[in-house]
């Protein structure tokens, strides 16, 4: 089991980066008023036929060879269902997949978001190839990090991975999460 | 909150002053394994550590920290692999990040593998 969010929304990002997506978007929305936090990760990789999809909830069906069985679904789906939430995936061959899951807020046995900003580095910074879209949401208000308008801002010469740019989106991640907050403890 | 607009004083900062670090053969690969039972048993802070220490200490240009899937040893998980040209791979099992900037010092900078964190050193144990 993943003791926070963050790392189920970064296994799932994970499967997207696997499915050969160049495109992945994240989407985390907390709403205290309707007690719900709602985690979206969609992507435009290679998607699955609806027998995979219908079998991507079961730990002991997986495409990879390295082991028999895949916990990443059932985990990031056990943590939201037991907490009064729900879990769906949509995928289409060839399109793409949505992973959607809904927490209950307030529910005692929800995990802490935890070091979402964090996470959010890790994959932008490690997967350049690939364009993130991420918005998180607290209330009414958003913030967002799109890694498209990032590398049109620097071009193309200049890695993410430099240490001036990647302290500079950690920064970014870090201060937009507590201006959307007001640091608020999720 | 910050502007991405900031990125432009970075830009014009750096401006001629690196291409893009291309991979190459004399690089050190270190390879982090970022599947569900990695992420489950803690890789994420464990390759923070890691490329932040390589950003930082200016090892860029030697070391190359990347991730990859299931590696398929999920039971030692964190594994950290360690690639360098001309040698065998070493794997490293069960890392933290203060046990990964240890390999980074005594392996990646010193030259000496760090048995005592070894896949071998962990099987025998286990014996």
């Amino acid at each position: 089991m993943m003791p926070e969010i963050s790392l189920n929304i970064l296994d799932v990002a994970e499967n997207s980066i696997r499915a050969q997506a160049s495109f992945v978007e994240i989407e985390v929305d907390v709403q205290p008023a309707q007690d719900i936090l709602a985690v979206t990760v969609s992507d435009n990789g290679q998607g699955m036929t609806a027998e995979e999809a219908a079998h991507a909830e079961d730990p002991f069906f997986t495409t990879r060879t390295t082991r028999k069985v895949g916990l990443g679904i059932p985990f990031f789906r056990q943590a939201a269902v037991s907490t009064g939430g729900s879990f769906q995936i949509d995928s289409e061959k060839g399109k793409g997949t949505t992973v959607k899951a809904v927490f209950g807020l307030s529910h005692i046995d929800r995990m802490p978001l935890g070091d979402i900003s964090s996470v959010i580095h890790t994959l932008v910074i490690f997967n350049e190839h690939i364009r993130f879209r991420y918005t998180y949401r607290f209330e009414e208000k958003s913030f967002a990090l799109d890694t498209r308008e990032v590398r049109e801002i620097l071009g193309d010469g200049i890695s993410l991975r430099e240490p001036e740019v990647s302290a500079f989106i950690k920064e970014y991640l870090e201060s937009g999460k507590t201006d959307t907050d007001g640091g608020a403890d999720i | 909150m910050k502007s991405l607009e900031e990125l432009r004083a970075i830009r014009a900062k750096m401006q001629g002053r690196v291409g893009v670090r291309a991979e190459n053969e004399k690089q050190t690969r270190v390879v982090v394994g970022m599947a569900t039972c990695g992420i489950a048993s803690g890789a994420r802070p464990v390759l923070t550590a890691l490329s932040d220490a390589v950003q930082e200490q200016g090892l860029s240009d030697k070391i190359n920290v990347t991730q990859t899937g299931c590696i398929g040893l999920c039971q030692y998980e964190p594994i950290v692999e360690v690639m360098a040209p001309g040698k065998e791979k070493v794997t490293y099992v069960k890392m933290t990040p203060e046990k990964a900037l240890e390999v980074l010092r005594l392996h990646l900078l010193g030259g000496q593998v760090v048995t005592k964190y070894t896949l071998s050193a962990a099987q025998e144990k286990a014996e």
